[in-house]
Protein backbone atom coordinates (compact mmCIF):
# COMPACT_ATOMS: atom_id res chain seq x y z
CA UNK A 1 0.00 0.00 0.00
CA UNK A 2 2.77 2.41 0.97
CA UNK A 3 5.13 1.94 -1.92
CA UNK A 4 6.64 4.95 -3.62
CA UNK A 5 5.57 8.14 -1.93
CA UNK A 6 4.41 10.70 -4.41
CA UNK A 7 5.84 14.06 -3.40
CA UNK A 8 3.22 16.53 -2.35
CA UNK A 9 3.70 19.72 -4.22
CA UNK A 10 1.36 22.64 -4.51
CA UNK A 11 0.10 23.55 -7.92
CA UNK A 12 2.96 25.33 -9.61
CA UNK A 13 2.29 28.80 -10.95
CA UNK A 14 3.12 27.53 -14.42
CA UNK A 15 -0.06 28.83 -15.97
CA UNK A 16 1.65 32.10 -16.88
CA UNK A 17 -0.93 34.27 -15.26
CA UNK A 18 -3.86 32.36 -16.69
CA UNK A 19 -6.55 31.63 -14.19
CA UNK A 20 -7.82 28.09 -13.83
CA UNK A 21 -10.56 27.29 -16.29
CA UNK A 22 -13.89 26.33 -14.79
CA UNK A 23 -13.18 28.15 -11.54
CA UNK A 24 -15.69 30.96 -11.29
CA UNK A 25 -14.62 33.20 -8.45
CA UNK A 26 -17.58 35.55 -8.96
CA UNK A 27 -19.92 32.63 -8.42
CA UNK A 28 -17.94 31.46 -5.39
CA UNK A 29 -18.13 34.91 -3.81
CA UNK A 30 -21.91 34.70 -3.91
CA UNK A 31 -21.69 31.68 -1.59
CA UNK A 32 -20.16 33.83 1.17
CA UNK A 33 -22.72 36.31 2.54
CA UNK A 34 -20.14 38.30 4.53
CA UNK A 35 -18.32 39.36 1.38
CA UNK A 36 -21.18 41.78 0.69
CA UNK A 37 -20.44 43.63 3.94
CA UNK A 38 -18.85 47.05 3.99
CA UNK A 39 -16.23 48.17 6.51
CA UNK A 40 -15.68 51.88 7.14
CA UNK A 41 -17.98 52.45 4.18
CA UNK A 42 -15.72 50.50 1.82
CA UNK A 43 -16.23 47.08 0.26
CA UNK A 44 -14.63 44.42 2.45
CA UNK A 45 -11.36 43.09 1.06
CA UNK A 46 -10.78 40.13 3.35
CA UNK A 47 -7.15 39.05 3.30
CA UNK A 48 -6.84 37.55 6.77
CA UNK A 49 -7.66 33.99 5.83
CA UNK A 50 -4.71 32.47 7.64
CA UNK A 51 -6.26 33.78 10.87
CA UNK A 52 -9.71 32.53 10.03
CA UNK A 53 -11.75 32.07 6.88
CA UNK A 54 -15.27 33.25 6.09
CA UNK A 55 -18.12 30.75 5.96
CA UNK A 56 -20.16 29.73 2.94
CA UNK A 57 -23.93 29.67 3.18
CA UNK A 58 -23.91 25.86 3.15
CA UNK A 59 -21.95 25.82 6.43
CA UNK A 60 -24.14 28.48 8.04
CA UNK A 61 -27.24 26.57 6.96
CA UNK A 62 -25.88 23.25 8.24
CA UNK A 63 -25.41 24.78 11.69
CA UNK A 64 -28.82 26.38 11.59
CA UNK A 65 -30.55 23.26 10.35
CA UNK A 66 -29.04 21.20 13.20
CA UNK A 67 -30.18 23.65 15.85
CA UNK A 68 -33.58 24.26 14.24
CA UNK A 69 -34.61 20.77 13.28
CA UNK A 70 -32.64 17.96 14.97
CA UNK A 71 -30.68 19.39 17.92
CA UNK A 72 -30.04 16.46 20.22
CA UNK A 73 -27.23 14.68 22.01
CA UNK A 74 -25.35 11.92 20.22
CA UNK A 75 -24.52 8.28 20.97
CA UNK A 76 -27.10 8.19 23.76
CA UNK A 77 -30.74 8.70 22.99
CA UNK A 78 -33.08 6.18 21.51
CA UNK A 79 -35.27 8.91 20.12
CA UNK A 80 -35.33 9.99 16.50
CA UNK A 81 -33.55 13.33 16.86
CA UNK A 82 -30.64 11.74 18.68
CA UNK A 83 -30.34 9.15 15.94
CA UNK A 84 -30.35 11.90 13.31
CA UNK A 85 -27.74 13.94 15.19
CA UNK A 86 -25.54 10.86 15.69
CA UNK A 87 -25.80 10.00 12.00
CA UNK A 88 -24.85 13.52 10.94
CA UNK A 89 -21.96 13.58 13.44
CA UNK A 90 -20.55 10.26 12.29
CA UNK A 91 -21.14 11.16 8.63
CA UNK A 92 -18.87 14.18 9.15
CA UNK A 93 -16.19 11.81 10.46
CA UNK A 94 -16.35 9.86 7.23
CA UNK A 95 -16.14 13.13 5.26
CA UNK A 96 -12.98 14.05 7.16
CA UNK A 97 -11.57 10.57 6.59
CA UNK A 98 -12.09 10.87 2.84
CA UNK A 99 -10.82 14.44 2.82
CA UNK A 100 -7.51 13.36 4.36
CA UNK A 101 -7.31 10.05 2.53
CA UNK A 102 -7.29 8.12 5.81
CA UNK A 103 -7.75 4.34 5.69
CA UNK A 104 -10.37 4.20 8.41
CA UNK A 105 -12.91 6.65 9.89
CA UNK A 106 -11.85 5.51 13.37
CA UNK A 107 -8.57 7.33 12.74
CA UNK A 108 -10.39 10.69 12.82
CA UNK A 109 -10.72 12.35 16.25
CA UNK A 110 -12.75 15.52 16.69
CA UNK A 111 -10.92 18.17 18.69
CA UNK A 112 -11.41 21.86 19.41
CA UNK A 113 -8.83 22.70 16.77
CA UNK A 114 -5.25 22.08 15.67
CA UNK A 115 -3.97 23.28 19.05
CA UNK A 116 -5.98 20.71 20.96
CA UNK A 117 -4.96 18.00 18.50
CA UNK A 118 -1.28 18.69 19.20
CA UNK A 119 -1.85 18.87 22.95
CA UNK A 120 -3.75 15.60 22.84
CA UNK A 121 -0.84 13.82 21.18
CA UNK A 122 1.68 15.44 23.53
CA UNK A 123 -0.30 14.49 26.65
CA UNK A 124 -1.11 10.92 25.60
CA UNK A 125 1.34 9.48 23.11
CA UNK A 126 4.03 11.87 24.30
CA UNK A 127 3.71 11.08 28.00
CA UNK A 128 3.67 7.39 27.25
CA UNK A 129 6.62 7.32 24.87
CA UNK A 130 8.96 10.24 25.54
CA UNK A 131 11.51 9.68 28.27
CA UNK A 132 14.45 11.49 29.85
CA UNK A 133 17.22 11.98 27.31
CA UNK A 134 14.88 11.71 24.32
CA UNK A 135 14.60 14.50 21.79
CA UNK A 136 11.72 16.16 19.97
CA UNK A 137 12.41 18.04 16.76
CA UNK A 138 10.44 21.10 15.73
CA UNK A 139 11.27 23.78 13.17
CA UNK A 140 12.11 27.45 13.52
CA UNK A 141 8.91 28.37 11.68
CA UNK A 142 6.39 26.65 13.94
CA UNK A 143 3.32 28.36 15.33
CA UNK A 144 3.41 28.57 19.14
CA UNK A 145 0.84 25.77 19.23
CA UNK A 146 3.43 23.37 17.79
CA UNK A 147 6.17 24.53 20.17
CA UNK A 148 4.67 25.02 23.62
CA UNK A 149 2.99 21.59 24.06
CA UNK A 150 6.34 19.94 23.27
CA UNK A 151 8.21 22.27 25.61
CA UNK A 152 5.80 21.33 28.39
CA UNK A 153 6.28 17.64 27.65
CA UNK A 154 10.08 17.96 27.49
CA UNK A 155 10.11 19.80 30.79
CA UNK A 156 8.01 17.14 32.44
CA UNK A 157 10.05 14.25 31.06
CA UNK A 158 13.56 15.67 31.02
CA UNK A 159 13.62 15.43 27.24
CA UNK A 160 15.14 18.03 24.90
CA UNK A 161 13.47 20.18 22.27
CA UNK A 162 15.64 20.70 19.19
CA UNK A 163 14.96 23.21 16.44
CA UNK A 164 15.57 22.78 12.72
CA UNK A 165 16.84 26.16 11.48
CA UNK A 166 15.63 27.97 8.37
CA UNK A 167 17.43 29.96 5.69
CA UNK A 168 16.84 33.59 4.68
CA UNK A 169 14.09 32.57 2.28
CA UNK A 170 12.25 30.85 5.12
CA UNK A 171 12.99 27.27 4.04
CA UNK A 172 14.14 24.45 6.29
CA UNK A 173 17.86 23.77 6.05
CA UNK A 174 17.94 20.16 4.93
CA UNK A 175 21.45 19.35 6.11
CA UNK A 176 20.66 20.67 9.57
CA UNK A 177 17.59 18.47 9.73
CA UNK A 178 19.70 15.43 8.88
CA UNK A 179 22.26 16.46 11.47
CA UNK A 180 19.66 16.97 14.21
CA UNK A 181 17.74 13.79 13.49
CA UNK A 182 19.28 11.02 15.61
CA UNK A 183 18.19 7.75 17.21
CA UNK A 184 17.28 9.86 20.26
CA UNK A 185 14.63 11.72 18.22
CA UNK A 186 11.23 10.39 19.26
CA UNK A 187 9.10 12.79 17.28
CA UNK A 188 9.34 15.36 14.52
CA UNK A 189 6.60 18.01 14.78
CA UNK A 190 6.41 20.16 11.68
CA UNK A 191 4.03 22.56 9.95
CA UNK A 192 2.97 21.53 6.48
CA UNK A 193 2.63 25.22 5.59
CA UNK A 194 4.05 28.04 7.72
CA UNK A 195 1.42 30.51 8.93
CA UNK A 196 3.84 33.42 9.10
CA UNK A 197 5.83 32.81 5.91
CA UNK A 198 3.70 30.61 3.69
CA UNK A 199 6.54 28.14 3.16
CA UNK A 200 5.37 24.69 2.04
CA UNK A 201 7.61 22.20 3.80
CA UNK A 202 8.69 18.97 2.06
CA UNK A 203 6.89 16.85 4.62
CA UNK A 204 6.91 13.73 2.44
CA UNK A 205 10.70 13.66 2.60
CA UNK A 206 10.76 14.63 6.28
CA UNK A 207 8.40 11.79 7.14
CA UNK A 208 10.40 9.24 5.15
CA UNK A 209 13.73 10.22 6.70
CA UNK A 210 12.27 10.47 10.21
CA UNK A 211 10.74 7.01 9.91
CA UNK A 212 14.08 5.56 8.80
CA UNK A 213 15.47 6.90 12.08
CA UNK A 214 12.57 5.42 14.04
CA UNK A 215 10.89 8.74 14.89
CA UNK A 216 7.20 9.46 14.59
CA UNK A 217 5.95 12.54 12.74
CA UNK A 218 3.15 14.95 13.61
CA UNK A 219 2.16 17.39 10.87
CA UNK A 220 0.42 20.67 11.71
CA UNK A 221 -1.89 21.09 8.75
CA UNK A 222 -3.76 24.19 9.94
CA UNK A 223 -2.42 26.28 7.05
CA UNK A 224 -2.21 23.55 4.42
CA UNK A 225 -5.61 21.85 4.17
CA UNK A 226 -7.38 24.95 2.78
CA UNK A 227 -4.77 25.28 0.04
CA UNK A 228 -3.53 21.89 -1.09
CA UNK A 229 -4.71 18.30 -1.25
CA UNK A 230 -3.49 16.02 1.54
CA UNK A 231 -3.30 12.24 1.52
CA UNK A 232 -2.18 10.98 4.91
CA UNK A 233 -1.68 7.44 3.62
CA UNK A 234 0.55 8.51 0.75
CA UNK A 235 2.45 10.76 3.15
CA UNK A 236 2.59 7.96 5.74
CA UNK A 237 2.45 10.54 8.55
CA UNK A 238 1.64 9.33 12.05
CA UNK A 239 -0.45 12.32 13.13
CA UNK A 240 -2.01 15.16 11.15
CA UNK A 241 -4.00 18.00 12.72
CA UNK A 242 -6.02 20.91 11.42
CA UNK A 243 -8.63 23.47 12.47
CA UNK A 244 -12.11 23.71 10.99
CA UNK A 245 -12.35 27.49 11.02
CA UNK A 246 -9.37 27.92 8.71
CA UNK A 247 -11.07 25.80 6.06
CA UNK A 248 -14.39 27.65 5.90
CA UNK A 249 -15.88 25.73 8.82
CA UNK A 250 -16.94 26.83 12.32
CA UNK A 251 -14.56 27.81 15.11
CA UNK A 252 -14.04 25.46 18.02
CA UNK A 253 -13.78 22.31 15.95
CA UNK A 254 -10.82 20.52 14.42
CA UNK A 255 -9.43 17.18 13.39
CA UNK A 256 -6.70 14.94 14.68
CA UNK A 257 -5.78 12.12 12.36
CA UNK A 258 -3.69 9.33 13.83
CA UNK A 259 -2.74 5.87 12.57
CA UNK A 260 -5.15 3.46 14.19
CA UNK A 261 -2.52 1.27 15.84
CA UNK A 262 -0.98 4.34 17.45
CA UNK A 263 -4.32 5.70 18.64
CA UNK A 264 -5.22 2.30 20.02
CA UNK A 265 -1.98 2.12 22.00
CA UNK A 266 -2.40 5.59 23.51
CA UNK A 267 -3.96 6.31 26.89
CA UNK A 268 -7.12 8.45 26.94
CA UNK A 269 -6.80 12.25 26.89
CA UNK A 270 -9.69 13.35 29.09
CA UNK A 271 -11.94 11.17 31.18
CA UNK A 272 -15.70 11.47 31.15
CA UNK A 273 -18.85 10.37 29.44
CA UNK A 274 -18.91 8.86 25.96
CA UNK A 275 -15.30 7.61 26.22
CA UNK A 276 -15.94 4.61 28.44
CA UNK A 277 -17.40 1.20 27.88
CA UNK A 278 -18.03 0.58 31.57
CA UNK A 279 -17.42 2.40 34.82
CA UNK A 280 -17.22 1.04 38.34
CA UNK A 281 -15.37 2.62 41.23
CA UNK A 282 -12.86 -0.22 41.03
CA UNK A 283 -12.09 -0.15 37.32
CA UNK A 284 -13.16 1.76 34.25
CA UNK A 285 -12.90 0.30 30.78
CA UNK A 286 -12.33 2.70 27.91
CA UNK A 287 -13.85 2.64 24.49
CA UNK A 288 -11.74 2.11 21.41
CA UNK A 289 -10.64 5.04 19.22
CA UNK A 290 -12.00 7.44 18.21
CA UNK A 291 -14.48 7.58 21.11
CA UNK A 292 -11.73 7.00 23.66
CA UNK A 293 -10.53 10.52 22.84
CA UNK A 294 -13.91 12.26 22.71
CA UNK A 295 -15.00 12.62 26.32
CA UNK A 296 -18.11 14.62 27.09
CA UNK A 297 -20.72 16.04 24.75
CA UNK A 298 -18.72 17.32 21.79
CA UNK A 299 -19.28 20.35 19.59
CA UNK A 300 -21.94 18.52 17.56
CA UNK A 301 -23.00 21.57 15.54
CA UNK A 302 -19.35 22.34 14.83
CA UNK A 303 -18.70 18.83 13.58
CA UNK A 304 -21.71 19.01 11.28
CA UNK A 305 -20.64 22.46 10.07
CA UNK A 306 -17.12 21.21 9.44
CA UNK A 307 -18.56 18.35 7.41
CA UNK A 308 -20.40 20.91 5.27
CA UNK A 309 -17.20 22.94 4.87
CA UNK A 310 -15.23 19.90 3.73
CA UNK A 311 -18.01 19.14 1.25
CA UNK A 312 -17.81 22.69 -0.04
CA UNK A 313 -14.04 22.55 -0.55
CA UNK A 314 -14.20 19.08 -2.10
CA UNK A 315 -16.98 20.07 -4.49
CA UNK A 316 -15.14 23.24 -5.50
CA UNK A 317 -12.04 21.12 -6.03
CA UNK A 318 -8.75 21.57 -4.22
CA UNK A 319 -6.85 21.39 -7.49
CA UNK A 320 -8.72 24.41 -8.86
CA UNK A 321 -8.54 26.21 -5.52
CA UNK A 322 -4.77 25.70 -5.39
CA UNK A 323 -4.33 26.91 -8.97
CA UNK A 324 -6.49 29.99 -8.33
CA UNK A 325 -4.66 30.86 -5.13
CA UNK A 326 -1.24 30.28 -6.69
CA UNK A 327 -2.20 32.68 -9.46
CA UNK A 328 -3.15 35.26 -6.82
CA UNK A 329 0.02 34.59 -4.84
CA UNK A 330 2.27 35.08 -7.84
CA UNK A 331 0.31 38.19 -8.86
CA UNK A 332 0.49 39.50 -5.29
CA UNK A 333 4.22 38.95 -5.00
CA UNK A 334 4.71 40.81 -8.26
CA UNK A 335 2.44 43.70 -7.20
CA UNK A 336 4.00 44.07 -3.76
CA UNK A 337 7.54 43.86 -5.10
CA UNK A 338 6.82 46.92 -7.24
CA UNK A 339 6.29 48.97 -4.08
CA UNK A 340 9.45 50.74 -3.10
CA UNK A 341 10.61 50.01 0.44
CA UNK A 342 8.44 46.93 0.79
CA UNK A 343 10.25 43.82 1.94
CA UNK A 344 8.63 40.41 1.54
CA UNK A 345 9.31 38.10 4.47
CA UNK A 346 9.28 34.47 3.40
CA UNK A 347 10.39 33.97 -0.17
CA UNK A 348 10.50 30.18 -0.33
CA UNK A 349 10.35 28.52 -3.73
CA UNK A 350 7.25 26.63 -2.58
CA UNK A 351 4.70 28.85 -0.94
CA UNK A 352 0.98 28.79 -0.31
CA UNK A 353 -1.49 31.47 0.66
CA UNK A 354 0.66 33.98 2.55
CA UNK A 355 2.12 37.39 1.70
CA UNK A 356 4.07 38.60 4.74
CA UNK A 357 5.87 41.91 4.48
CA UNK A 358 7.45 44.86 6.23
CA UNK A 359 7.67 48.51 5.14
CA UNK A 360 10.98 49.77 6.47
CA UNK A 361 10.47 51.76 9.66
CA UNK A 362 6.69 51.78 9.43
CA UNK A 363 5.33 49.46 12.08
CA UNK A 364 3.00 46.66 10.88
CA UNK A 365 0.28 47.84 13.27
CA UNK A 366 0.23 51.25 11.61
CA UNK A 367 0.04 49.46 8.26
CA UNK A 368 -2.85 47.35 9.56
CA UNK A 369 -4.81 50.36 10.81
CA UNK A 370 -4.48 52.35 7.60
CA UNK A 371 -5.34 49.31 5.48
CA UNK A 372 -8.38 48.63 7.64
CA UNK A 373 -9.71 52.13 7.05
CA UNK A 374 -9.54 51.36 3.33
CA UNK A 375 -11.54 48.19 3.78
CA UNK A 376 -8.54 45.86 3.56
CA UNK A 377 -8.40 43.36 6.44
CA UNK A 378 -4.96 41.89 7.09
CA UNK A 379 -3.13 40.68 10.18
CA UNK A 380 -0.32 42.65 11.79
CA UNK A 381 1.83 41.17 14.50
CA UNK A 382 4.02 38.19 15.21
CA UNK A 383 1.38 35.68 14.10
CA UNK A 384 1.93 33.50 17.16
CA UNK A 385 5.30 32.62 15.71
CA UNK A 386 7.74 34.73 17.69
CA UNK A 387 10.76 32.51 16.94
CA UNK A 388 10.25 33.22 13.21
CA UNK A 389 10.16 36.97 13.86
CA UNK A 390 13.32 36.64 15.93
CA UNK A 391 14.97 34.69 13.11
CA UNK A 392 14.34 37.57 10.73
CA UNK A 393 15.13 40.16 13.43
CA UNK A 394 11.79 41.91 13.14
CA UNK A 395 9.12 42.48 15.81
CA UNK A 396 6.23 41.80 13.49
CA UNK A 397 5.05 41.66 9.90
CA UNK A 398 1.96 42.72 8.02
CA UNK A 399 0.41 39.58 6.56
CA UNK A 400 -2.09 39.30 3.74
CA UNK A 401 -3.36 35.74 3.41
CA UNK A 402 -5.48 34.26 0.66
CA UNK A 403 -8.69 32.32 0.44
CA UNK A 404 -10.52 30.76 -2.47
CA UNK A 405 -12.82 33.78 -2.84
CA UNK A 406 -10.09 36.39 -3.26
CA UNK A 407 -9.53 38.11 -6.58
CA UNK A 408 -6.81 39.94 -8.45
CA UNK A 409 -8.84 43.11 -7.97
CA UNK A 410 -8.48 42.62 -4.21
CA UNK A 411 -4.73 42.26 -4.59
CA UNK A 412 -4.79 45.55 -6.49
CA UNK A 413 -6.76 47.10 -3.61
CA UNK A 414 -4.13 45.80 -1.19
CA UNK A 415 -1.28 47.29 -3.20
CA UNK A 416 -3.10 50.61 -3.52
CA UNK A 417 -3.79 50.69 0.22
CA UNK A 418 -0.14 49.91 1.02
CA UNK A 419 0.92 52.84 -1.17
CA UNK A 420 -1.42 55.01 0.87
CA UNK A 421 0.41 53.95 4.04
CA UNK A 422 3.67 55.16 2.55
CA UNK A 423 1.99 58.43 1.62
CA UNK A 424 0.76 59.01 5.20
CA UNK A 425 4.23 58.37 6.62
CA UNK A 426 6.16 60.26 3.99
CA UNK B 1 -4.52 61.62 3.28
CA UNK B 2 -7.09 63.58 5.24
CA UNK B 3 -9.03 60.42 6.05
CA UNK B 4 -6.24 59.31 8.40
CA UNK B 5 -5.32 62.68 9.85
CA UNK B 6 -7.61 62.17 12.85
CA UNK B 7 -5.17 59.52 14.06
CA UNK B 8 -1.94 60.18 12.24
CA UNK B 9 -1.73 63.91 12.88
CA UNK B 10 1.37 65.80 11.83
CA UNK B 11 2.41 66.29 15.44
CA UNK B 12 2.21 62.55 16.07
CA UNK B 13 4.14 61.74 12.91
CA UNK B 14 6.77 64.28 13.86
CA UNK B 15 7.28 62.72 17.30
CA UNK B 16 7.50 59.20 15.90
CA UNK B 17 10.14 60.30 13.43
CA UNK B 18 12.06 62.44 15.93
CA UNK B 19 11.26 61.18 19.42
CA UNK B 20 12.15 63.66 22.18
CA UNK B 21 13.87 62.72 25.43
CA UNK B 22 15.01 59.50 23.84
CA UNK B 23 17.66 57.53 25.65
CA UNK B 24 18.69 56.45 29.12
CA UNK B 25 18.73 58.76 32.11
CA UNK B 26 21.83 58.49 34.31
CA UNK B 27 20.90 59.07 37.92
CA UNK B 28 17.26 58.08 37.44
CA UNK B 29 15.52 57.05 40.66
CA UNK B 30 12.43 55.46 39.13
CA UNK B 31 12.22 53.01 36.27
CA UNK B 32 9.69 50.72 34.61
CA UNK B 33 9.43 48.62 31.47
CA UNK B 34 6.42 48.30 29.23
CA UNK B 35 5.99 45.63 26.60
CA UNK B 36 3.10 44.66 24.39
CA UNK B 37 4.25 41.33 23.00
CA UNK B 38 1.51 41.13 20.40
CA UNK B 39 2.53 44.36 18.67
CA UNK B 40 6.12 44.28 19.79
CA UNK B 41 5.83 47.76 21.31
CA UNK B 42 8.56 48.22 23.92
CA UNK B 43 9.35 51.07 26.26
CA UNK B 44 11.90 51.54 29.03
CA UNK B 45 11.10 54.62 31.09
CA UNK B 46 13.49 56.46 33.42
CA UNK B 47 12.39 59.18 35.84
CA UNK B 48 14.25 61.49 38.17
CA UNK B 49 12.13 62.84 41.01
CA UNK B 50 13.47 65.45 43.41
CA UNK B 51 12.77 65.63 47.14
CA UNK B 52 9.56 67.60 46.59
CA UNK B 53 8.12 64.95 44.34
CA UNK B 54 8.66 66.94 41.16
CA UNK B 55 9.62 65.10 37.96
CA UNK B 56 12.88 66.79 37.06
CA UNK B 57 13.96 64.58 34.20
CA UNK B 58 12.34 61.84 32.17
CA UNK B 59 13.65 59.76 29.31
CA UNK B 60 12.47 56.75 27.38
CA UNK B 61 13.89 54.14 25.09
CA UNK B 62 12.05 51.68 22.97
CA UNK B 63 10.62 50.67 19.68
CA UNK B 64 7.17 50.20 18.31
CA UNK B 65 4.40 51.64 16.21
CA UNK B 66 3.96 55.33 15.47
CA UNK B 67 1.24 55.76 18.07
CA UNK B 68 3.17 54.16 20.93
CA UNK B 69 6.38 56.01 20.12
CA UNK B 70 4.76 59.41 19.67
CA UNK B 71 2.72 58.91 22.82
CA UNK B 72 5.86 58.14 24.86
CA UNK B 73 7.75 61.06 23.35
CA UNK B 74 4.98 63.58 23.98
CA UNK B 75 4.38 62.20 27.45
CA UNK B 76 7.99 62.82 28.45
CA UNK B 77 7.70 66.44 27.29
CA UNK B 78 4.48 66.96 29.21
CA UNK B 79 5.82 65.46 32.43
CA UNK B 80 8.87 67.60 32.97
CA UNK B 81 8.47 69.86 35.97
CA UNK B 82 5.18 68.26 37.01
CA UNK B 83 4.44 66.98 40.50
CA UNK B 84 3.58 63.32 40.89
CA UNK B 85 -0.04 64.21 41.71
CA UNK B 86 -0.26 66.30 38.53
CA UNK B 87 1.23 63.47 36.49
CA UNK B 88 -1.32 61.05 37.94
CA UNK B 89 -4.12 63.44 37.02
CA UNK B 90 -2.82 63.70 33.46
CA UNK B 91 -2.64 59.92 33.26
CA UNK B 92 -6.24 59.65 34.34
CA UNK B 93 -7.43 62.32 31.87
CA UNK B 94 -5.40 60.77 29.04
CA UNK B 95 -6.82 57.38 29.84
CA UNK B 96 -10.42 58.64 29.85
CA UNK B 97 -9.85 60.53 26.60
CA UNK B 98 -8.45 57.61 24.58
CA UNK B 99 -11.04 55.24 26.03
CA UNK B 100 -13.71 57.63 24.76
CA UNK B 101 -15.23 58.00 28.21
CA UNK B 102 -18.37 60.11 28.29
CA UNK B 103 -17.64 63.62 29.56
CA UNK B 104 -13.89 63.03 29.79
CA UNK B 105 -12.00 66.09 30.98
CA UNK B 106 -8.91 67.13 29.04
CA UNK B 107 -8.13 70.31 30.91
CA UNK B 108 -4.59 69.30 31.88
CA UNK B 109 -3.59 67.58 28.68
CA UNK B 110 -2.50 70.47 26.45
CA UNK B 111 -0.86 69.12 23.29
CA UNK B 112 -1.63 65.57 24.36
CA UNK B 113 -5.18 66.20 23.14
CA UNK B 114 -3.81 65.32 19.72
CA UNK B 115 -4.37 61.67 20.77
CA UNK B 116 -8.13 62.15 21.09
CA UNK B 117 -8.58 60.51 17.68
CA UNK B 118 -7.35 57.20 19.11
CA UNK B 119 -10.79 56.62 20.65
CA UNK B 120 -12.12 55.90 17.16
CA UNK B 121 -9.49 53.18 16.71
CA UNK B 122 -10.24 50.75 19.55
CA UNK B 123 -7.49 48.37 18.43
CA UNK B 124 -4.91 51.12 18.97
CA UNK B 125 -5.86 52.38 22.43
CA UNK B 126 -3.35 49.99 23.97
CA UNK B 127 -0.59 51.52 21.83
CA UNK B 128 -1.34 55.06 22.98
CA UNK B 129 -1.66 54.11 26.63
CA UNK B 130 1.40 51.86 27.02
CA UNK B 131 3.74 54.74 27.92
CA UNK B 132 1.29 56.07 30.51
CA UNK B 133 0.78 52.72 32.19
CA UNK B 134 4.55 52.33 32.27
CA UNK B 135 4.76 55.74 33.94
CA UNK B 136 2.24 54.60 36.54
CA UNK B 137 4.41 51.56 37.21
CA UNK B 138 7.57 53.67 37.46
CA UNK B 139 5.96 56.04 39.95
CA UNK B 140 4.93 53.08 42.09
CA UNK B 141 8.22 51.25 41.61
CA UNK B 142 6.57 48.18 40.17
CA UNK B 143 9.11 45.65 39.01
CA UNK B 144 6.80 43.71 36.72
CA UNK B 145 6.87 44.49 33.00
CA UNK B 146 3.70 46.38 32.08
CA UNK B 147 1.45 45.39 29.21
CA UNK B 148 -1.73 46.98 27.89
CA UNK B 149 -2.79 44.01 25.83
CA UNK B 150 -4.17 40.68 26.86
CA UNK B 151 -1.64 38.76 24.85
CA UNK B 152 -2.87 36.33 22.28
CA UNK B 153 -0.34 33.96 20.72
Amino acid sequence: MKTKVKPHKPAKPSNNGKRPAGFDVAKIRKDFPILKEKVHGRPLVYLDNAATTQKPLSVIEALESYYRTYNSNIHRGVHLLSVKATDAYEAARVKAQKFLGAADAREIIFTRGATEGINLVAQTWGRQNVKAGDEILVTNMEHHSNIVPWQMLCEEKGATLKVIPINDAGELIKDEFHRLLTPRTKLVAVAHVSNALGTVNPIDKIIRVAHEMGAKVLVDGAQSVPHLAVDVQALDCDFYVFSGHKIYGPTGIGILYGKYALLDSMPPYQGGGDMISSVTFEKTLYKKPPHKFEAGTPHIAGVIGLGAALDYVTQTGLGDIAAHEQDLLVYGIQKLKEIQGLQLVGTAAHKAGVLSFTLGEIHPHDIGTILDRQGVAIRAGHHCAQPVMERFRIPATARASLGLYNTREEIDALAKAVKKVIEVFR
Amino acid sequence: MSEFSDLYQDLILDHQKNPRNFGELPGANHHADGYNPLCGDKIALDLKLNGEGVIEEVKFKGSGCAISKASASMMTMALKGKKVAEAEKMFSQFHDMVMGKEGAKTTDLGKLKVFAGVRDYPARVKCASLAWHTLEAALHDEKQVISTEDGEG
